[in-house]
């Protein structure tokens, strides 16, 4: 198969994912913007009222990139986990299967899709945010770069949870015991240097944090981690993560019998 | 160059299973060829391996001469495939199930949708291409999985047991597309439980069990290796004891119905030159059962040693 074929797979695959997160808008988009609209509420207006500013800032302002990240990152995750083990487990994956087109078309068409639902639902909670709070947007190419890579690097992680998993169980127990408590502890809400050293050391340890970090200074200025470390390591783990979905497909893990 | 060529082909499941053991298979270019054995024989894990779904222990697969080792692409957009099972996504609508089905192939937007028509009005499914999978009859889902397997235009059909669940009617229809495809060129290889369709479709037959080839070659003179017919007859008067018949075998199914074994050395005249002697009358004949069961029968119970009842294979 050609580049060129290649290339034509790739977008079929991309575009009937589109129109799977388009056609359930309902489950796909509107939940992660509602949710996120009762955040600023309670958080934001309510009980951030009470807690003043952070780092200089407003805290809707503080909360509203870490948000908009967290949105991104479970509706990307969430996105391909879903779509791919639904083809699995009802075997219409066999039809990529048994056609020509290369595993790495498979694992980018899966992760475009993620992407897609990422940046759509991402666009819509940053709507939600200018709604609560003004944001400065300090540095467009790093809010950018990390917005995509995130939704890329999540896209990518749900990959792989859908290939490996056996069943449902195995499509949720990641998100919620792994991904959801990363999340809440990687400074969506705070900044770490309000947490003891011990905790803040911990605390580096979570990758979310370096995510959740270098956007907030995308948008503000403002960052606990070196923004440079922050970009490389989102690199490497892209790289990384698409390098373990091609193998796992071409090894046909829990794919091809 | 054939369409297929297997050598030595084995698959070993994790479990310990010997699915494949050994197998030696070529079909044709142009050929129809049926694939027959009981459930377990193995037939579904050699349809996984060369369609790439399942993942081969040793042996060799050649595609219209391309090895699925190293050229897995060119095999592939050499196949098109109808699995046994359903596994159309059944919340996506018929339309886009066979464009995106083209596109996987390297089909352009435009020319997919060109296909798209051609093969949805091939299987009379045309009228439906805006409705989801999940609203079709059985049989319309079968027919859809033959029209998304032609998309590409494949040189090689392989169609799993395309027929299975599906009423006479639209089976005869089927049967029908098949040939003129067949007639136009492609090659199609049939596994199907329901023999009178590997007789009636198929010019070369090869069956399969316990993962080995057991029999093959063109269907007439695996036919002629049948030795005997078995017939049904409805005398005239009721008859209490079979009657003896030189020359023949026979048995007594009930006072209106003779079941008699004929060599295939024998004329059915001698059989009713035989019956006249003894003083009875014939109504009706009829074969017991087709020809090409009674061969699978009596290959798998020859050669299958202690195979389990539950794999053999009957309309």
């Amino acid at each position: 198969m050609s580049l060129r074929q290649q290339a034509v797979a790739l977008g079929t695959l991309s575009r009937k994912e589109y129109h799977r997160v388009v056609r359930i808008w309902g489950q796909t988009i509107l939940p992660p913007v509602i949710n996120m609209a009762l955040y600023f509420v309670i958080f934001g207006n309510l009980i951030g009222s009470r807690i003043g500013r952070m780092d200089g800032f407003d805290y809707r302002q503080y909360i509203a990139p870490g948000l908009i990240m967290m949105a991104v990152i479970t509706n990307a995750y969430g996105n391909v986990v879903s779509s791919f083990f639904s083809a699995k487990i009802n075997r219409h994956l066999e039809e990529m299967l048994v056609a020509p087109m290369s595993n790495v078309t498979i694992v980018l068409g899966h992760m475009v899709g993620g992407m897609i639902r990422g940046v759509l639902v991402g666009l819509a909670v940053t709507l939600v945010a200018l709604f609560f709070t003004p944001l400065p947007f300090a540095h467009p190419f790093i809010t950018l770069s990390v917005f995509l890579m995130c939704a890329a690097i999540f896209s990518l992680g749900g990959l792989i949870n859908g290939i490996v998993a056996k069943n449902f169980d195995d499509v949720s127990i990641i998100p919620s015991f792994v991904l959801q408590p990363l999340i809440y502890l990687g400074g969506v809400f705070y900044s770490i240097s309000l947490l003891p050293e011990l905790a803040q050391q911990v605390s580096r340890l979570n990758p979310i944090l370096y995510l959740v970090n270098a956007f907030r200074f995308g948008m503000l200025g403002v960052s606990d981690v070196p923004i440079g470390f922050a970009w490389a390591m989102m690199l490497a783990s892209l790289a990384v993560l698409f390098a373990t979905c091609v193998l796992l497909l071409q090894r046909g893990y829990r794919i091809r019998e | 160059m054939h369409a297929l060529s297997v050598r030595q082909l084995t698959k070993v499941y994790a479990n310990g299973v010997r699915a494949i053991d050994g197998i030696d298979l070529e079909v044709p270019r142009g050929d129809f060829c049926a694939l027959l054995g009981p459930n377990g024989a193995g037939k579904t894990s050699l349809i996984g391996i060369v369609t790439s779904l399942v993942r081969k222990t040793s042996g060799e697969v050649r595609v219209f001469g391309h090895d699925l080792d190293t050229e897995a692409s060119a095999v592939k957009a050499s196949i098109g495939v109808v699995p046994q099972e359903i596994n159309l996504n059944l919340w996506d609508k018929v339309g886009n199930i066979v464009v995106n089905q083209a596109g996987f192939y390297g089909l352009p937007p435009a020319r997919a949708r060109q296909r798209a028509e051609v093969c949805l009005k091939q299987l009379q499914l045309w009228d439906k291409r805006d409705e989801t999978a999940r609203t079709l009859s059985g049989g319309m889902k079968r027919r859809l999985m033959i029209a998304r397997a032609l998309m590409h235009e494949p040189r090689l059909l392989i169609l799993d047991e395309p027929t299975a669940g599906v009423d006479i009617e639209i089976r005869r229809s089927m049967w029908e597309f098949l040939r003129a495809l067949n007639g136009a060129g492609t090659t199609i290889i049939l596994t199907t439980h329901y023999l009178e369709e590997a007789e009636n479709l198929c010019r070369n037959i090869a069956i399969i069990d316990r993962g080995r080839v057991i029999e093959r070659g063109p269907m007439t003179e695996v036919l002629a290796k049948l030795n005997e017919e078995v017939f049904l007859l409805t005398p005239r008067q009721p008859v209490d004891v079979p009657p003896s018949l030189a020359g023949f075998e026979v048995r007594l199914n009930g006072p209106q119905e003779l079941e008699v074994a004929m060599p295939r050395a024998r004329s059915v005249n001698d059989l009713f030159a035989a019956l006249s002697a003894a003083g009875i009358e014939i109504l009706s004949l009829r074969n017991k059962a087709n020809r090409l069961e009674e061969l699978f029968l009596a290959l798998t119970e020859r050669k299958g040693e202690a195979a389990p009842p539950a794999g053999r294979a009957r309309p």
